[in-house]
């Protein structure tokens, strides 16, 4: 499964770097805040799935290669991760749905 | 390749949202160099966790890098307070971060678990009220 039928599939709001969405296969899931945490489990192709929205968090997001963030629960997402995500190419999605919820529909189509 | 390429970062110890460059710029050139993705994400993990805690612990510092064909050597140096118990800073979950850093996503008590955890080598040598300076090494296998 890409990206795009991620988005699809789930009517996610597209944050940043749509344009990538079709090119980026997703091969896995993590759910997870912590930041040292996600990096040391986090696979490379994972959709990550977290509230976390701030600069550091694309920062991972670029160092463990996963596929794209996906905020759960409509959580926000600042101005500097946004210029931090567009400088870096990470596709960034939302859903007002929890980890939990969304991460066991996403889990059924891997 | 034949020498080894020396790498020099400076890292603002007051800017949160440009923490990661640094690990960000080594990730790139090894990335260019035709590293192995294995050694490159363990390289950028390493690098990353380490810059964070200068910025979070020690006010700033300096990376220098040195690449070779067969290793990566990284020395992160910091004038911050040292490490009290680097035994019990080695322990995961152990975590001194202040609250607002919580807050961010790290103070996890992951930091140095995950260095050693992405390295072959990690030596720390630090002064109470002097700093600290972490040496690490990645070995090309």
């Amino acid at each position: 499964m890409n990206v795009k039928n991620l988005i699809d599939e789930f009517s996610l709001e597209v944050l940043c770097c749509g344009e990538l969405a079709e090119e980026k296969q997703i091969t896995g899931g993590y759910c997870g805040d912590l930041l040292s945490w996600v990096m040391s489990k986090a696979k490379e192709g994972d959709c990550w799935l977290t509230v976390m929205g701030n600069v550091n968090s694309v920062g991972v997001a670029v160092l463990a290669d996963v596929a794209c963030i996906l905020l759960t629960e409509n959580a926000v997402f600042d101005d500097d991760a946004l210029t931090r995500a567009k400088q870096n190419g990470v596709i960034v999605l939302r859903s007002k749905e929890s980890a939990f919820d969304l991460g066991a529909k996403i889990a059924k189509l891997i | 390749m034949s020498e080894a390429i020396k790498l020099h970062y400076d890292v603002d110890g007051r800017d949160f949202t440009r923490a990661g460059e640094a690990s960000g710029k080594i990730k790139k050139t090894l990335k260019d160099i035709g590293f192995p993705p294995e050694i490159i994400r363990n390289t950028a993990i390493a690098v990353y966790e380490a810059e964070i805690n200068l910025v979070i612990h020690a006010g700033g510092g300096e990376i220098d890098v040195e690449i070779a064909p067969d290793y990566v050597e990284v020395v992160l140096t910091d004038h911050g307070p040292g490490i009290e118990n680097v035994e019990l800073a080695m322990q995961e979950g152990y975590s001194t971060a202040p609250d607002q850093v919580r807050a961010l996503g790290f103070g996890a008590g992951m930091g140095l678990p995950n260095i050693k955890k992405y390295t072959d080598e990690m030596k720390i040598d630090t002064v109470l009220g002097k700093g600290t300076v972490m040496t690490l090494k990645i070995y090309v296998k």
